[in-house]
């Protein structure tokens, strides 16, 4: 009995001097901070390049920061917060991620039987990782791991993004040991679902379904968005009309169009 | 006043809180990349060691001892030490703001530091008096400090390292700080001889 309540008067003391002490010692904050703060998602995803929703609020009320940085809130949280501030609006163009890698478990196979800690990044230190293909997605879910948004999920080994849930704050593209998920403009549809800058014929041996670096995307192209370097085919986001073509004409149809 | 000084060297070296004691490893591993935010932590820590010491100890001999409760004391110093580290943030924020922004994030972080609340059970298990206590924490912050610092500059030696890929980040460090706790046993001794 005695100990409950000397406990809870300890408790009670602690508290009212608490109380007490942030009535007296109480610092005026700046305001704007706080507002601010009320129009970002919350998410804490580091997009911005702060350390979270509150740090990047208290940049932009001090003025070191750009309105637009927030990729999740995207145009609208901008917005909003370009008029609360009485600034100019700067849009920002949205963007989604996308994985570059189709070897699914039928398509790529693996090259050693690893039984490390099951984290892309540990399978990736050994050897590239277990996969036959040294360049392709491990399939443990480091990216999934890391969204916050529940966009991500492993589908037959390589990971998959669901658009609709995609805000575009990169988190899984700085995950990914193997620099698979790239980020790209939301109104692209068409995507070179490889990252295997290996030659065609090394690429052949071990998947089915990698960039050989054949050039007939290339010219196909009505617009010239499309270029091989090192063996691999990368669409200009800018140039790309999404017609589709390179798709249809994909020998190995690592081009997708959706 | 030589007892003073035993306890303050034994608490610096031979009992050094991070590398003999195992305590505050958290912060030890995660605040010593950079020599002046290792610095910042270690200052900070030493400062509420001192204050939670002088809060802790009064309450344990005046309270808990007097009326049977010691089986309280994790829950009550916890409580306490908290609490008090709410108070000293607001007093800093709003008498110190340059200090508060110096400690910053710190000063949050040490609510739940293990090293702040080891020593001030330490005291207790150790039948210390107010005096020797304050002393005693004084050296376990200074200690704290010893060893940031020094693990900052072997951490800024490993950065231009060649480290094996799957060594990188923190399992070399946390086999560069069983070296480093490793050369601390050989402080073992070496207050006793001293005072001699």
């Amino acid at each position: 009995m005695t100990g409950i309540i000397i406990v809870g008067a300890i408790g009670l003391f602690c508290a009212i001097l608490l109380v007490v002490a942030s009535r007296f010692l109480s610092v005026p904050t700046d305001t704007r901070v706080e507002d601010i703060r009320g129009f970002l998602p919350g998410a804490n995803c580091g997009a911005c390049g702060y350390a979270g929703c509150d740090d990047y609020a208290k940049a932009v009320a001090n003025g070191s920061a750009k309105p637009n940085l927030c990729i999740p809130g995207g145009a609208s949280v901008s917005a909003q917060i370009s008029e609360y501030l009485g600034v100019a609006a700067e849009n920002t163009e949205p963007v989604k991620a996308t994985v570059r890698c189709s070897g699914t478990c039928q398509k790529c196979g693996e090259a050693e039987d690893y039984h490390g800690p099951a984290t892309c990044a540990a399978c990736a230190a050994l050897h590239r990782g277990k996969k036959a293909c040294g360049y392709g997605c491990l399939g443990y879910g480091d990216c999934v791991k890391v969204c916050k948004f529940g966009a991500l999920s492993i589908v037959d080994g390589v990971a998959h993004v669901d658009e609709s849930l995609c805000t575009g704050c990169g988190a899984c593209a700085k995950a990914c040991p193997h620099l698979l998920i790239g980020m790209v403009p939301v109104k692209n549809h068409v995507t070179v679902r490889c990252s295997s800058h290996d030659k065609g014929a090394v690429v052949r041996k071990v998947c089915s379904a990698g960039c050989i670096g054949c050039m007939m995307c290339t010219k196909v192209c009505p617009t010239g968005a499309i270029t091989v370097t090192d063996f691999l085919a990368s669409i200009d986001p800018e140039k790309c009309t999404n017609c589709g073509a390179c798709a249809e004409k994909c020998p190995v149809k690592v081009i997708t169009l959706e | 006043m030589k007892e003073m000084i035993v306890i303050l060297l034994s608490a610096i070296l031979t009992q050094n809180f991070v590398l003999s004691k195992t305590l505050g490893i958290c912060p030890f591993l995660g605040v010593s990349k950079k020599l002046d935010s290792a610095v910042g932590m270690s200052v900070a820590v030493t400062f509420v060691m001192v204050l939670a010491t002088a809060a802790t100890w009064p309450i344990q001999t005046y309270l808990l001892d007097k009326y049977e409760l010691g089986y309280m004391q994790t829950i009550v110093f916890i409580l306490v030490i908290a609490a008090l580290v709410q108070l000293v943030e607001m007093a800093l924020k709003k008498f110190l703001p340059p200090l508060y922004e110096a400690l910053g994030i710190y000063l949050p972080l040490i609510t739940t530091n293990c090293a702040v609340l080891g020593v001030a059970v330490l005291n207790i298990d150790e039948k210390y008096n107010f005096g020797q206590s304050m002393v005693n924490a004084l050296g376990a912050g200074l200690g704290f400090l010893l060893a940031m610092v020094l693990f900052a500059g072997v951490r800024g030696r490993m950065e231009n390292m060649d480290i094996p890929e799957s060594f990188q980040g923190l399992p070399i460090t946390l086999i560069a700080a069983s070296i480093v706790s490793m050369s601390f046993m050989g402080f073992s001794g070496v207050v006793d001889g001293l005072l001699k």
